[in-house]
């Protein structure tokens, strides 16, 4: 089957680029280099939920992060002057060790649960109902089955805008200060 | 389903998992330790829209629209932090940021 050899070698792309640019993400000592890995993550996560059969998911994710999330980052890190910080300068510290350690502990740990939990029933997926993952299909659980968790949704973006314009604007002791240095 | 099945994206998932929590444990420089988290955050959307598609049920993807949310609102409060912290002349460094005194 052609389609499905097809749909195998896209997984496998996006899959490696996924995890490989995240770890380039970590590895990179160059901040601005780590939030472009980012995007390239994104990308590949985006494609990921493109095979599942999850458009919406896809296109929010696209906007949300490369078009919001990740410009902010970038803004930032050129406000504050993306300095390079190299944790494993000088061979590798036993914080190095401990993390690759704790990182590995807790990817066992999901594997077994899952594993256990689910490992027979994972093979065979379930049909699905026409219009599955579209925009309108979507709509239609948020504004039916799930209304609480979408107006709890914008109380939550509500206040974390409220939350940037207080952490980024100046305190009253700071202002006293600028107007004592103009 | 064409291609892999839940499980292949749930060991993508686990790792990419792994990797942000990786990222979180080793850097320590603020800014990555927040990009480390968004990973962390998408590594659990991949495994919550994988299930989605497997069970046929679209509230996986409901949960994965509102995880994205909250990364977002996140992503503005922690950047805000660095911000303020950079402003108020504090090193951007979360291994000497050990107490709250402003």
């Amino acid at each position: 089957m052609a389609g499905n050899v097809l749909v195998w070698v896209v997984w496998v792309v996006a899959a490696s680029t996924l995890l490989s640019s995240g770890l380039a993400v970590v590895l990179f000592t160059n901040p601005f280099f780590s939030a472009l890995a980012l995007l390239v993550n994104l990308g590949a996560l985006a494609v990921l939920y493109l095979l599942l059969e999850a458009e919406f998911v896809a296109a929010a994710q696209v906007l949300v992060y490369a078009g919001a999330v990740i410009v902010m980052f970038l803004f930032v890190i050129a406000y504050l002057g993306g300095r390079a910080d190299a944790p494993w300068a000088g061979g590798p510290t036993l914080q190095a060790v401990a993390a690759i350690v704790a990182a590995g502990a807790i990817a066992a740990e999901i594997v077994v649960a899952v594993a256990l939990k689910a490992g027979g029933s994972l093979s065979h997926s379930a049909k699905l109902s026409q219009g599955f993952g579209s925009p309108s299909a979507i709509g239609r659980l948020f504004l039916s089955n799930h209304l609480l968790a979408f107006e709890v949704t914008s109380i939550i973006l509500l206040v974390a805008a409220i939350g940037g314009v207080l952490l980024g604007s100046s305190g009253p002791e700071e202002q006293r200060l600028e107007a004592g240095t103009r | 389903m064409l291609g892999p099945s839940a499980a292949a994206y749930l060991i993508v998932s686990v790792f990419l998992f792994a990797v942000g929590a990786f990222g979180v444990l080793i850097r320590r420089s603020p800014l990555i330790i927040l990009l480390a988290l968004e990973i962390m955050l998408n590594a659990g959307n991949l495994a919550l829209i994988a299930f989605s598609r497997h069970w046929g049920n679209g509230d996986g993807q409901i949960f994965g629209l509102t995880v994205m949310v909250v990364a977002a609102s996140e992503a503005v409060v922690g950047l805000g932090l660095i911000v303020a912290m950079s402003r108020k002349r504090v090193d951007l460094d979360v291994d000497r940021l050990n107490t709250l005194r402003g």
